[in-house]
């Protein structure tokens, strides 16, 4: 039953990001697959229980090397997000009429 | 803390972390959504801590501080120019860390068939999301060739690595020991699959490819949410996965080019893939719109 309410979870989070993204302007094509990059690094959930847990070394060890690769993920990805969107604002302010 | 307040407080991360979309795709409103989407991480990572699974913080804090910082100065120092590179390899370092977490739910008790299905696809998701992302680095930021690179056999090779892959996951499924010959195999394959899919295509067709792998990455989250149980990671990689596509789709059109033709373009195909690019466009306003 678990599995089945996971594959309903599953099956809803699709259609959602289907139905999230669309017509984006060309100049955020770049931020936004920055920003749902970031996103992804949500792995680092699993990283960190893998880590703390009790389940031997080896996965523990495993878990930190995980932690570590999915928070460069997560960290860069916002910060370089940003900043690709500050420079975006700053072209938008110039040419007040510029925003479609 | 309570699992059922730690799902609660996921919950808010989700909704957050579609708000954060959402808005990213607009111009007016791109900044704060990505603060909203920053704001679901932090939460999702702070309670997550509280999990009553973790029971040791000194690797945990190690290997966190250390990836902040790399992540942190690597993100400050980029030049613009070559941000698309850089979402490469913040995209790769998210694959190899979903294989890491599949690779350690199998030493997890007590697991079924389908939750080592679902830890082999983890592993071969974000091992060729790893390896696929640094061969687009390497491409994008000219340390190799940026051409595409065709041999003859191409099509036998990447035919038999799949192939190899499925018997090898099998052998594995059969017999899951997390020290299984077949499970380094799996490994090994998924990486050089990677690279086998990016090595046909050109340097200029590259944001596109960067952009299908951050779909991946997402799905390879996913699948590791299968692995361990947590919703969290279903929700937001399967997510990623989808909006992915989209946006992969949007930019193939941009450059007025098919999602086919970008991958197969290398093969010399060129003919069949025009076919293709005409169905898509025919189709894809009216899914779309």
């Amino acid at each position: 039953m678990e599995a089945v309410f996971l594959a309903m979870v599953l099956m809803l989070s699709i259609f959602l990001g289907f139905e999230l993204i669309s017509k984006v302007p060309a100049t955020l094509h770049t931020p936004l697959m920055s920003g749902a990059n970031a996103i992804s690094g949500i792995t680092i959930v699993g990283a960190l229980i893998s880590a703390g847990g009790e389940s031997g070394a080896m996965s523990s060890y495993l878990g930190a090397a995980a932690v570590m690769f999915a928070m460069i993920n997560v960290a860069g990805g916002y910060l370089v997000t940003n900043r690709m969107l500050s420079m975006f604002k700053k072209k938008d302010t110039n040419q007040p009429g510029g925003n479609s | 803390m309570n699992p059922v307040i730690i799902n609660l407080w996921y919950v808010v991360a989700a909704a957050l972390f579609i708000f954060g979309l959402k808005q990213l795709g607009s111009p007016a409103t791109a900044v704060r959504g990505n603060v909203l989407s920053s704001l679901a991480m932090v939460i999702a990572i702070a309670v997550t801590l509280f999990n009553k699974e973790i029971l040791t913080f000194e690797l945990i804090v190690i290997a966190a501080v250390i990836g902040a910082v790399i992540g942190a100065i690597a993100a400050q120092k980029v030049e613009m120019t070559s941000m698309p590179e850089m979402v490469a390899l913040f995209n790769g370092s998210g694959g190899i860390a979903s294989l890491m977490v599949g690779w350690a739910a199998l030493y997890n008790v007590g697991n079924t068939t389908f939750t080592d299905v679902t830890v082999l696809l983890s592993i071969v998701i974000g091992g060729m999301t790893f390896s696929g992302s640094i061969l687009a680095w390497g491409k994008l930021s000219e340390v190799m060739t940026s051409a595409a690179v065709v041999f003859g056999a191409q099509r036998i090779v990447n035919a038999g690595i799949l192939v190899g892959l499925v018997v090898c996951s099998v052998l594995f499924c059969m017999d899951p020991a997390v020290d299984s010959p077949y499970l380094y195999a799996v490994i090994a394959l998924s990486l050089l699959f990677g690279v086998m899919a990016v090595l046909p295509i050109g340097g200029a067709d590259m944001p596109v490819v960067i952009s299908l792998l951050n779909s991946y990455s997402g799905l390879a989250a996913c699948a590791a949410g299968f692995a361990i149980n947590n919703n969290i990671l279903i929700v937001a990689g399967s997510m990623v996965g989808a909006a992915g596509i989209i946006l992969t789709n949007i930019m193939c059109k941009a450059m007025n080019r098919s999602l086919g033709h970008v991958l197969f373009s290398g093969f010399g195909a060129v003919k069949q893939a025009t076919k293709v690019e005409g169905e898509v466009s025919r189709l894809s306003p009216r899914m779309l719109s």
